[in-house]
């Protein structure tokens, strides 16, 4: 017999806010944060605009600072995230709370890489046509700093959340790239579901706005070059898409048994009933044509969540109500990811409204995916989907319900989600309005 | 517990060389595999020596299908390593992947899933500097808007996809070809044993017969090796040392541990799905549990306590008592705070017996392989059980215990147990 799952507390820090209410009153507005990058000077970059977190101070968020040293800036967006999730779920305010059975598990990438130490000290030793190994080191014990260079592993925020509240159960961090944080989410729930702890914080955080990041998705052509005209850069399932727009931050959940849940009269959110994961297994580049990877995941958490795709519910309705959609607005991604909805959901998929707020909100990678069940959650609470924006071109390939540029009234009880990482890691969770 | 987990194939990636063997025959002998750095040169840094593998132990492009070859051009190291460790675990397992071996495939693409544990992967500092210098002005200085311009194009346009930790997994998925859930686990020296807990989840759950598992890293390179030793991590040592004993587990003279490269891969397989196809049962994963240390120093956080609650964790999955285990593999990095997190905690949990119970040593004859750290841990303690002893000496061996603390502070306590094969 295993566990039901549910929800209890939700947090994260975005390029559009810091806390869930504003948040969500812009995504519902279909507004963006796309601004130029102000972190580096990428003024000459193919790509020089991005979704930025600003005005964000992570002190706020801990109880003392000091104990935190100086974070890299995804253990500093996952204290915050975290914070919240641990506050609205009212977990901190339980006196006999065993620390031992609350876990972690998020979907982490890793902190800003030091770029400029980096160039200081290997421009330094370069003799000809390599680095002189010993320079290189003498040139680094000047240039880079030790602790900044700890502080930027992918497993510090595991470390630094389980320390601000002392959480002592199992603990991983997973690192699949655009999947990630889906995938932590998903796993947190077997957790859970297994039984070996009772409550998981889960969800994920990253930020690749530093000059090797937009570097290297530039190099591969995944990020939109539309300098002229940023704000419309993210345009998910339109004909003229040209790639995706860097965010950053970091979203997490609080995660719970429901028996552990009811058992402290803690509101409850929603209910996570369905995870699929699978592996494109293809090629390193290119997705599989017709999505086999993508499909294999969705089926597998519908069929978890006893979710036939292709029948209708009591309402005449499809069962799955709203599909949060990887969306990258690469011309991939949104084509293969289409043709894997229809392939699941047979007829009934263009029933189904699907959006993706990486129009609006960018692509927070490894974070993406949590920040995305977040907002599933406010749309079942609210019964408003956020729509897709700068859909004013759609491509005519795509023939989806994409919600295009303003957001929708409608009864949403079940959502499905999708995060599809770089490298071919799959993943789909599905979300339901807590019913006994 | 649904489903009982076996592992039906082992593939540690050391120093000492690909496979079980040549890396039991060394821990027999008393050999290590920690020489003089060929990767860079070692001269004046704090540590000349690791534990890498030569460079002439494999060739990546002969172990690949000849149709993927053309990849190979965009692996790292650590990519490296874990697709050679992870061809060596099917054949270890006699099982025919899509990638591996002649005949018929023994497992469906989509029954089989993949998790392999990975560090922060570097970049090579050659590559970059390379493309770094043409952003050079007259004086120079580095010029970031030559940089944003022109400077990048001097990169592989698939630069990034090298680096990814993931890569690991996608690699070796695409060799394989298996389809079901995969995951990268990026928790230092606990990443192995923490994506073998996800294995073991994944079947018992039933989203897959078997799975590849462990993990790999390389950090024998300059930036990532110059991380670890200006965090203290690394030995002190003169090139006139004897290699054989610069790390010293659990010493009172433990004066730091000596980077390795590596890992393994092993095959997890259900129970049921092993004896089905006649798979060798080499050991049985009997109880498994994780938890994390409290510590406000991420680099020696290894609290005796939590690692003492993941071993008696282990051990109530298991329905085992502390006089149960035979034999425990620890991490011993010789890293004195972390030596002595892993000594309290089997202290806590098995009382008096700890200091009586055979320890098995790795890391003198490889060096800590960090990501990789645990996988060879656990082919070294699944080989104790399949031959009844621990390097050394003839052991009779039931229950043999694998712990992990990482920098960070994930500790996992791993019970394998005697399978049929062993």
């Amino acid at each position: 017999m295993t566990c039901r799952v549910v929800v209890t507390g939700v947090g994260w820090i975005t390029p559009m806010g810091h806390d869930i209410d504003s948040v969500w009153k812009r995504l519902v507005a279909g507004e963006t944060a796309v601004a130029p990058i102000d972190r580096f000077d990428a003024t000459t970059f193919p790509t020089n605009f991005a979704n930025q977190v600003r005005d964000y101070d992570w002190t706020q968020y801990v109880d003392d600072s000091s104990r935190h040293g100086t974070p890299g800036m995804h253990t500093a967006f996952a204290l915050g995230a975290a914070r919240q999730a641990w506050e609205a779920s009212g977990l901190g305010a339980m006196k006999s709370l065993d620390r031992r059975r609350c876990g972690l598990y998020l979907g982490s990438g890793e902190g800003v890489l030091d770029f400029d130490s980096y160039q200081r000290t290997s421009l330094s030793a370069w003799k000809g046509e390599s680095v002189n190994d010993r320079e290189w080191l003498e040139a680094a014990k000047n240039h880079i700093s030790c602790t900044y260079e700890v502080a930027q592993e992918p497993n510090e925020p595991l470390t630094h959340i389980a320390r601000e509240f002392g959480l002592r159960g199992p603990a991983f961090n997973c690192l699949t790239a655009c999947a990630a944080s889906t995938q932590a989410i998903g796993e947190a729930c077997d957790i859970l579901m297994r039984g070996d702890a009772d409550v998981m914080l889960s969800g994920g955080t990253h930020t690749m706005l530093h000059v090797l990041g937009i570097t290297g998705f530039n190099r591969l052509t995944a990020l939109s070059t539309r300098s002229d005209d940023p704000t419309h850069a993210s345009r998910p399932f339109s004909r003229t898409r040209d790639g995706f727009v860097m965010g950053e931050g970091s979203g997490v959940i609080t995660l719970e048994t429901l028996k552990h849940a009811e058992s402290r009269g803690a509101t409850i959110l929603a209910e996570i009933t369905g995870y699929g994961s699978s592996a494109d297994a293809y090629r390193i580049t290119d997705l599989h044509p017709e999505g086999r990877g993508p499909a294999a995941a969705m089926h597998a958490a519908l069929s978890q969540a006893g979710i036939d795709p292709k029948a209708d519910g009591p309402d005449g309705r499809p069962h799955v109500h709203y599909i949060s959609a990887h969306g990258t607005s690469t011309q991939e991604n949104d084509s293969i990811e289409t043709a894997a909805v229809k392939n699941v959901f047979g007829a009934n998929a263009p029933r189904i409204p699907m959006t993706s707020i990486k129009s609006m909100m960018g692509h927070l990678i490894c974070a993406a995916g949590a920040v995305e069940l977040i907002t599933c959650l406010l749309i079942m609470r609210n019964n408003i989907i956020p729509p897709t924006t700068n859909l004013a071109d759609p491509d005519p390939e795509l023939d989806l319900d994409y919600v295009p540029n303003t957001a929708r009234e409608v009864n949403v009880d079940v959502c499905l989600s999708n995060s599809f990482g770089f490298g071919g890691q799959n993943d789909t969770v599905i979300a339901q309005t807590f019913t006994e | 517990m649904t489903h009982k987990v076996a592992i039906t194939g082992i593939a540690p990636i050391t120093a000492l060389g690909i496979g079980i063997d040549p890396l039991w025959r060394a821990l027999e002998d008393g050999r290590t595999g920690i020489r003089r750095l060929e990767s860079f040169d070692g001269d004046g840094w704090g540590c000349p020596f690791g534990g890498e593998l030569p460079a002439d132990e494999f060739s990546i492009r002969k172990i690949v299908p000849k149709h993927y070859r053309k990849a190979t051009k965009v692996m790292c190291r650590d990519v490296e390593l874990a697709v050679a460790a992870a061809a060596a675990a099917t054949v270890d397992a006699g099982l025919t992947t899509a990638g591996s071996g002649e005949g018929d495939i023994t497992i469906p693409p989509d029954r089989m899933g993949c998790h392999i544990g990975a560090g922060l992967i570097c970049a090579d500092v050659n590559e970059l500097g390379a493309a770094l210098v043409t952003s050079q002005d007259e004086d120079g200085e580095f010029d970031l808007h030559h940089w944003g311009q022109v400077g990048i194009e001097n990169l592989t346009p698939l630069w990034l996809l090298k680096y990814l930790p993931n890569m690991l997994a996608c690699h070796v998925t695409i060799v394989h070809d298996c389809q079901g859930p995969s995951n990268t686990v990026t928790c230092w020296e606990s990443s192995s044993s923490l994506s073998l807990a996800e294995s073991m989840r994944v079947i018992q759950r039933g989203a897959a017969d078997a799975c590849l598992t462990g993990g790999v890293e390389s950090r024998l390179n300059v930036l990532a090796t110059w991380r670890q030793e200006c965090a203290g991590r690394i030995i002190d040592a003169s090139p006139d040392d004897d290699p054989a004993s610069l790390v010293r587990p659990f010493a009172s003279d433990a004066a730091g541990t000596v980077l390795g490269e590596g890992g393994g891969i092993l095959v997890l397989e259900s129970l049921e799905h092993a004896q089905r196809r006649g798979g060798s049962i080499k050991a049985i994963v009997s109880g498994l549990a994780c938890t994390q240390s409290i510590d406000d120093n991420v680099l020696t956080a290894a609290s005796a306590e939590s690692i003492g609650d993941a071993i008696s964790l282990a051990l109530a999955r298991a329905n085992l008592e502390p006089k149960d285990i035979d034999a425990v593999v620890p991490m011993g990095l010789g890293i004195t705070a972390i030596d002595a997190g892993e000594l309290g905690g089997l202290r806590i949990a098995l009382g008096e017996r700890a200091d009586s119970i055979p320890r098995v040593l790795i890391t003198p004859a490889t060096g800590n392989c960090c990501a990789g750290h645990g996988a060879v841990q656990l082919a070294v303690a699944t080989q104790c059980l399949v031959n009844q002893r621990i390097p050394g000496a003839s052991c009779d061996l039931s229950h043999v215990l694998v712990i992990t603390a990482s920098q960070g502070g994930q500790n996992t306590a791993t019970i394998l147990s005697r399978g049929a094969s062993s």
